[in-house]
């Protein structure tokens, strides 16, 4: 078999830390429907003490279920949100503070380095732009590129991501959805970034286009240099494309490993049933189920102890009362639980 | 010998819209065994979901069915009267679909919605109707179901609503359900629960399925037969283990080789293009622009169904010709 560039697990990574993540808490304030005033009535605990770090030209893997706070978590990095507490380094400088405290150009300078791609490329492109608009855009807002030069570097992403020159022309709705998002992704690439987010960027697509995309993600890889963190709720992408994946349940990482460590042995029971419970698609392969009980309970009032008691096959008494903390099990794997 | 539950010959159901005449469903063939579980798979636009509307004749405008069969314990469903269609949906065939928050009415809460479902099928008093709701949702795995079923769909979660989908469709225990992507909306651990349940349902009522998805994966687990479409046409005909060792069709086969796998990691092979639009779609078989083995023959003539051995067919021209890996190969 060809050796391909999808199956990065093999490939040496440059230890330095690219990003870090420390302790990163994000409560979203509920209010009750009050006739004049708002009262505040809880908090949504969208991401608890969230710690991890992407290593430089790596796909990091953010898996869980919906409401789990994985784009939370994105979304808090690439600073769209403010963080309640806890920090983000970015080649070891401090993404909050820098933006917080510095000019209008040195936060574009930031904003240029990290770009992200989203999940619906028909809600995610104007429908009124042409695809050269589209992707000229970013020009317009870093000033990085001569005017004179537009028409060249829109030619050249859009070979860059498989389309044609002609298509520049047009305007999103002549493209289906897998064109839709390459010139996503084209759009992203015009800022030259280090780091792209991709939020679940072919959940929407069909079976036969999402393998383009994710081939187009692994490829552009190689050739740019570029460092991913990939949110997803399909395993079987994340295994696909990861070099190391975070597990998050309710807002907390359960579980860290390097991909194939984490499918072959997963340690903590809900990774476990996360994978158990995904179809296999070979008649042969017919697996034992874990049927997990319930439901993922509300973040507001997240279970005590280990959020995933209530739902763990294995829970202990100790499990309800002490949170457990991300150990490192060996260099390659880390588990959040007591058992 | 079981017999043939659902058997459907050259239907064509086509929407007939400003821009051209759309032929989602362009003579599909293929027939149903009582107390099978039968897959449909297909990726958008492939007519899956229109063939399942048209067996219940609830094509939404401007479509239309312009030809075929469609016999349902050997009677032609297309000849009925509307009326006899109105009896016959819900009570004998059911249907459930992938977004449950819009099939259900937000409206009425779920008693009602149950409740109304039985009576129109069947001559019970209300109270009567009522127990058997509640009977019902405890089928489906709804805990406290009484107190529940006061509520409205907005105060039950993905699951649930999927589950109070799944109990009003099996209200009337209808002899044959199609399941139309009962749980891409549903996260994966969710989806094991719902398809669990439809699993032993099916065996507990004995039903006939036909199960709705473009994920290989459920395909796997939950079918013993498969209808591969594209296009409007039936590409491949086969037993689920035989058409994932081997597969005849070309579609068939990459379709397989693009999809990314939890138990290993694979190259994924591409499928070069785009799904053509079925205003005009490519002459001849319908796959030709986006095959690796495509000849001139497969420009000009549409292919028919062919039976390759006991129980696989195949519409391809070279199906003699090339060799195709299935799930092993890879």
């Amino acid at each position: 078999m060809a050796k391909n560039q999808l199956e990065g697990g093999k490939r040496p990574l440059s230890s330095s830390d690219f990003i870090k993540v420390e302790k990163l808490v994000k409560y979203f304030p509920v209010y009750s429907r009050g006739v004049l005033f708002k009262k505040e009535v809880g908090l949504v605990h969208a991401v608890d003490n969230v710690s991890f770090d992407i290593r430089r030209k790596e796909t990091f893997g953010l898996v869980g279920e919906s409401g789990c706070g994985k784009t939370t978590t994105a979304r808090l990095i690439l600073n769209l949100i403010e963080p309640t507490d806890g920090q983000v380094f970015f080649e070891g400088e401090n993404v909050f503070e820098k933006l917080k405290s510095s000019s209008k150009a040195e936060k574009l300078k930031i904003r240029r380095k990290m770009q992200l791609i989203f999940q619906n490329p028909y809600g995610s492109l104007d429908p009124r732009m042409t695809v050269f608009d589209i992707i000229s855009e970013p020009f317009v807002i870093h000033k990085h590129i001569p005017k004179k030069q537009w028409k060249e570097k829109v030619y050249k992403l859009l070979e860059l991501v498989g389309l044609e020159e002609y298509h520049a022309e047009r305007y999103p709705h002549e493209f289906s959805g897998g064109q839709r998002q390459r010139i996503c992704i084209a759009r992203a690439l015009a800022v030259e970034p280090e780091f792209l987010v991709a939020d679940e960027p072919v959940s929407s697509l069909d079976v036969s286009i999402r393998a383009q995309i994710l081939n187009l993600l692994g490829e552009l890889q190689q050739r740019v240099g570029l460092t991913y963190l990939y949110i997803s709720h399909d395993l079987s992408s994340v295994r696909q494309i990861s070099n190391r994946v975070a597990v998050m349940y309710l807002g907390e990482i359960v579980e860290l490993a390097d991909t194939d460590e984490l499918f072959k042995e997963p340690l903590h029971p809900y990774t476990e049933a996360l994978i158990a419970a995904v179809p296999i698609p070979d008649p042969n392969a017919r697996s034992i189920k874990i049927v997990l009980p319930g439901e993922v309970p509300s973040p507001i009032n997240p279970p005590s102890g280990c959020r995933f008691h209530p739902r763990c096959p294995q829970a202990k008494p100790a499990c309800r009362e002490k949170v457990p903390e991300l150990v490192q099990v060996n260099p390659r794997h880390a588990v959040a639980c007591h058992i | 010998m079981t017999e043939t539950i659902l058997n459907i010959e050259g239907l064509k159901t086509y929407f007939f819209t400003e821009a051209g005449i759309v032929t989602a469903v362009d003579g599909v063939s293929f027939n149903l065994k009582k107390g099978e579980s039968l897959g449909l798979v297909g990726e958008s636009g492939s007519g899956k979901t229109v063939t399942a509307l048209s067996v219940l004749r609830i094509v939404p405008k401007p479509g239309k069915i312009v030809d075929g069969k469609v016999e349902f314990n050997g009677e032609d469903l297309l000849e009925k009267s509307e009326k006899e269609m109105q009896k016959i949906r819900g009570s004998e065939i059911s249907i459930i679909f992938q977004d449950p928050s819009s099939s259900l009415n937000p409206v009425y809460n779920v008693e009602t919605q149950l409740r109304d479902a039985i009576i129109a099928h069947q001559n019970v008093s209300k109270m009567e109707a009522k127990g058997k709701a509640i009977e019902l949702l405890e089928v489906v795995g709804i805990p406290e179901a009484e107190t529940r079923m006061r509520e409205y769909p907005h105060q039950f979660s993905g699951g649930m609503k999927q589950r109070v989908a799944v109990a009003r469709a099996l209200a009337c225990q209808p002899t044959l359900l199609f399941a139309d992507e009962p749980t891409t909306n549903l996260d994966v651990t969710i989806q094991a629960q719902v398809l669990n349940l439809l699993n032993d349902l099916k065996k507990k009522f004995g039903m006939s399925l036909v199960m709705i998805t473009h994920d290989m994966g459920i395909i796997a687990e939950m079918t013993t037969r498969i209808v591969v479409l594209y296009a409007g046409h039936v590409c491949e005909i086969a037993e689920t283990r035989d058409l994932f060792e081997r597969p005849r069709h070309p579609y068939t086969e990459a379709l397989l080789a693009a999809v990314p796998r939890l138990d290993m990691r694979k190259t994924l092979r591409v499928i070069p293009g785009n799904i053509p639009n079925l205003i005009e779609p490519p002459s001849g078989c319908r796959f030709h622009p986006r095959c690796n083995y495509a000849k001139k023959i497969c420009e000009e003539v549409v292919p028919v169904l062919e039976e390759t051995e006991q129980g696989h067919f195949v519409a391809c021209h070279e199906w003699r010709k090339i060799s195709l890996k299935g799930e092993r190969g890879h």
